[in-house]
């Protein structure tokens, strides 16, 4: 059957490689998550302790920049090998997006 | 089975043509409309000059003036400076980097055919009750009040074009990123697929928002929308910022090709390395990067504030630098390289002196408080024509020289390439260098005469004598294209002597296979290496012969794109009350495109296999078969 003919035996240390690898995935896999909870937290205390509103919205909009990139990177494998061309172009679509839309949105309606 | 060559009716090479698949091919196709397209446009610019060329003249009304300059402006931009690059793009680029065909065949073909038929939809307004008449950049205020249907033929006919250049790009992109030869590494790119790359990705992201201004166009003029109308609460500028953040990088989408052809030429007539060639990519990219920042430079006098005024001039002239960092390269390249003043090169060291001029005058409008004293003046007009047809326009020309034996195995006649030359360069100095005065002297773009007290008769005269010129260019490039087939004397791999990049490896015109073996890229000008290092054949190998998969041909792009066609008319005429079978003809032509999108997806098509013998037997009668079945 198919997937017998692909499955390969592996050394022991390719498999303790492997396992090492797969941890420290997991590992940052945790810890992005627990970030990203505490960067909600921060969100939602701000708004709860009433904050001007002219403090809230730019740190918020942050708060959503970093977690972007951290989902990209530990979630979406984006940190993996052969990346490179995704994330360049990936950027650069947002890159010009962020500018057209700050310049539209200060220079239109301002 | 037998898929190569025979001797084939002319019925079959149509056929062939009309189904091909096959990135070649498809740049002739490309290069042909694109050419015609290119003669429209310089009739509707020689039309311009005659009415110009005197105060007070009648030759054209003015209605007739406003749809003559606007359909020159659109189709010189749309319809023959782009398909024309593109046409260098898909005949030379896959060739460059060692790929049997661009990424997606059938999106070629479907790309092809939809800007064909989007430009033809957009000429047909001649012969349907008047042409679009508010200026290429079809600013929304005029565009909205504009009577007849010319705006919707612009707005409509540009969707449909529009999609086949995106898709052309998203093609290029793919194949670039995924199809390199071994060893092809970014670093390794002839400069040509590097300014292909950049000038992809610009079309990528700079096409949906004219897509997006167009949209919102048809749906204001043809289903009741309310997106440009002031009174109902919308906003006429989004029209103008929609159209430049698409206008601007549109600029760099013509000129970046331009750049990549004149650093072919440069190192292959100088026979040296390109200078700097990291920096040359560098630049490239920045330049691709710093189009998207400067769109409101084309809208300094709207009235957005100094505070964005000052940015944008800011970053306006920051461009200068990654293009001074070309100009350089170049001229450095140039010093001291075994130089042979071929045609192509005269049109590579002439551009060079066109286009600064042209960029030097960039500079003075990014400017803003002097664009207020330039903006709508013939300085303008002279501005981006030295920018267009001293850069893009002349290495058109130029690669049309150089490419033409790799496109149809024959050469270009040297001599007759000359007199164009001459003609064309002096001409088009003739014409424009003198409208920058026009400008200073206070003439506005765009008006159809002029009275003979304003003291702007001399230079407009000289200005049409300049045209005049140019044409008599072009119509000896013509002779010389139609003397070269007619003579048909068949050249070699490298008829220049000095190719350095892939394409000059291979029969003219390669086989439709391209490679019967994958080359192996061992540094940059990699065939300039394996010469230097002795190696007959060319290149060295990536891999040992065998079968190679090929696309099969087919008629559903061609369909695919004369459903829009079709469905164009019905929303052309959707409003209108006379013409209640409008609806029909809309769910028609719409049913054609999505009818043939789900026969594409239903029907299994494979391709085909050359197989090695056939391989082995075509390269014994010189390779060179173009796969007609």
């Amino acid at each position: 059957m198919a997937h017998d003919t692909t499955e390969k035996i592996r050394s022991h240390a390719e498999h303790e490689f492997l396992k090492k690898k797969r941890s420290a995935e997991m590992r940052h896999q945790l810890t992005s998550f627990a970030i990203m909870i505490f960067l909600t937290l921060i969100a939602f205390t701000m708004v709860a302790a009433g904050f001007s509103t002219y403090l809230i919205v730019p740190i918020i909009l942050l708060l959503a920049a970093v977690q972007v990139v951290l989902q990209l990177y530990h979630f979406m494998h984006l940190s993996n090998k052969g990346h490179g061309t995704v994330a360049f172009f990936m950027f650069s679509g947002m890159f010009v997006a962020f500018i057209t839309i700050l310049a539209l949105v200060t220079i239109v309606w301002w | 089975m037998s898929s190569l060559a025979q001797k084939k009716g002319f019925g079959a090479v149509i056929w062939d043509y009309l189904t091909t698949v096959d990135h070649k091919k498809i740049a002739i196709l490309y290069l042909i409309s694109g050419g015609f397209f290119f003669l429209v446009g310089g009739l509707e610019a020689m039309m311009i000059r005659i009415q110009l060329m005197k105060a007070g003249n009648d030759f054209l009304s003015a209605g007739l003036y406003n749809e003559i300059i606007t359909m020159h402006g659109t189709t010189m931009i749309f319809l023959a400076a782009m398909p024309l690059l593109l046409a260098f793009m898909n005949a030379v680029m896959p060739l460059q980097i060692g790929a049997r065909d661009v990424a997606f065949p059938f999106l070629n073909s479907l790309g092809f055919w939809l800007f064909f038929f989007g430009g033809i939809f957009l000429n047909l307004s001649w012969f349907m009750g008047g042409a679009p008449d508010a200026g290429w950049t079809n600013y929304a205020s005029l565009a909205l009040a504009s009577e007849g249907h010319g705006i919707d033929f612009y707005s409509l006919g540009l969707t449909i074009s529009g999609f086949g250049t995106l898709i052309a790009g998203i093609n290029f992109l793919v194949t670039i990123i995924n199809m390199r030869a071994p060893g092809m590494t970014y670093m390794r790119m002839p400069l040509f697929t590097w300014t292909t790359f950049v000038a992809s990705a610009l079309i990528l992201l700079a096409f949906p928002p004219l897509t997006i201004g167009l949209f919102f166009m048809v749906f204001d003029r043809l289903f009741g929308a309310n997106f440009f109308v002031v009174e109902m609460g919308g906003n006429t500028i989004i029209w103008e910022h929609l159209f430049w953040i698409f206008g601007h990088p549109e600029v760099y989408i013509l000129v970046l090709p331009a750049f990549g052809i004149f650093s072919e030429i440069f190192a292959i007539f100088s026979r040296k390395r390109l200078f700097g060639y990291t920096a040359l990519v560098f630049a490239t990219i920045l330049i691709g990067f710093y189009g998207f920042m400067v769109w409101a430079h084309h809208m300094f006098t709207v009235g957005l504030g100094p505070t964005a005024n000052a940015v944008f001039a800011l970053a306006t002239m920051i461009i200068a630098v990654p293009t001074g960092i070309k100009i350089f390269s170049w001229l450095l390249t140039i010093w001291g390289g075994s130089i042979s003043f071929t045609v192509p090169m005269v049109y590579a060291v002439a551009f060079i002196p066109s286009f600064v001029a042209g960029g030097v005058t960039g500079v003075m409008q990014a400017m803003a408080p002097l664009d207020y004293q330039l903006h709508d003046s013939y300085f303008i007009v002279a501005h981006f024509h030295y920018v267009i047809v001293g850069g893009v326009v002349l290495a058109i020309l130029a690669g049309t020289h150089l490419y033409w034996p790799k496109m149809f195995g024959t050469m270009l006649s040297e001599k007759l390439g000359m007199i164009t030359f001459w003609f064309f360069f002096i001409g088009f100095h003739l014409t424009f260098f003198i409208q920058h005065f026009l400008g200073l002297l206070g003439m506005p773009r765009r008006v159809y005469t002029f009275g003979a007290d304003q003291g702007w008769d001399l230079f407009n005269m000289i200005s049409s004598v300049g045209a005049l010129f140019m044409a008599i260019g072009v119509l000896v490039m013509l002779v010389n294209v139609v003397l070269t087939t007619v003579k048909n004397v068949r050249v070699g791999n490298d008829p220049w002597g000095d190719g350095r990049t892939l394409e000059w490896a291979i029969p003219s015109p390669p086989p439709f296979y391209n490679f019967a073996q994958t080359p192996l890229v061992r540094g940059l000008d990699t065939y300039w290496i394996e010469k230097m290092e002795g190696n007959k054949e060319g290149m060295v190998y990536a891999e040992p012969l065998g079968d190679v998969h090929m696309p099969n041909g087919s008629i559903i792009p061609l369909i695919m794109s004369f459903g829009m066609f079709v469905a164009a008319f019905g929303a052309l005429y959707f409003l209108d009350d006379s013409k209640p079978w409008a609806l029909a003809v809309l769910i028609i032509g719409l049913g054609i495109t999505f009818g043939s999108m789900l026969v594409r997806s239903l029907k299994d098509d494979l391709g085909f296999h050359i197989t090695k013998e056939e391989l082995i037997e075509d390269a014994k009668r010189g390779g060179n078969t173009d796969g007609l079945k």
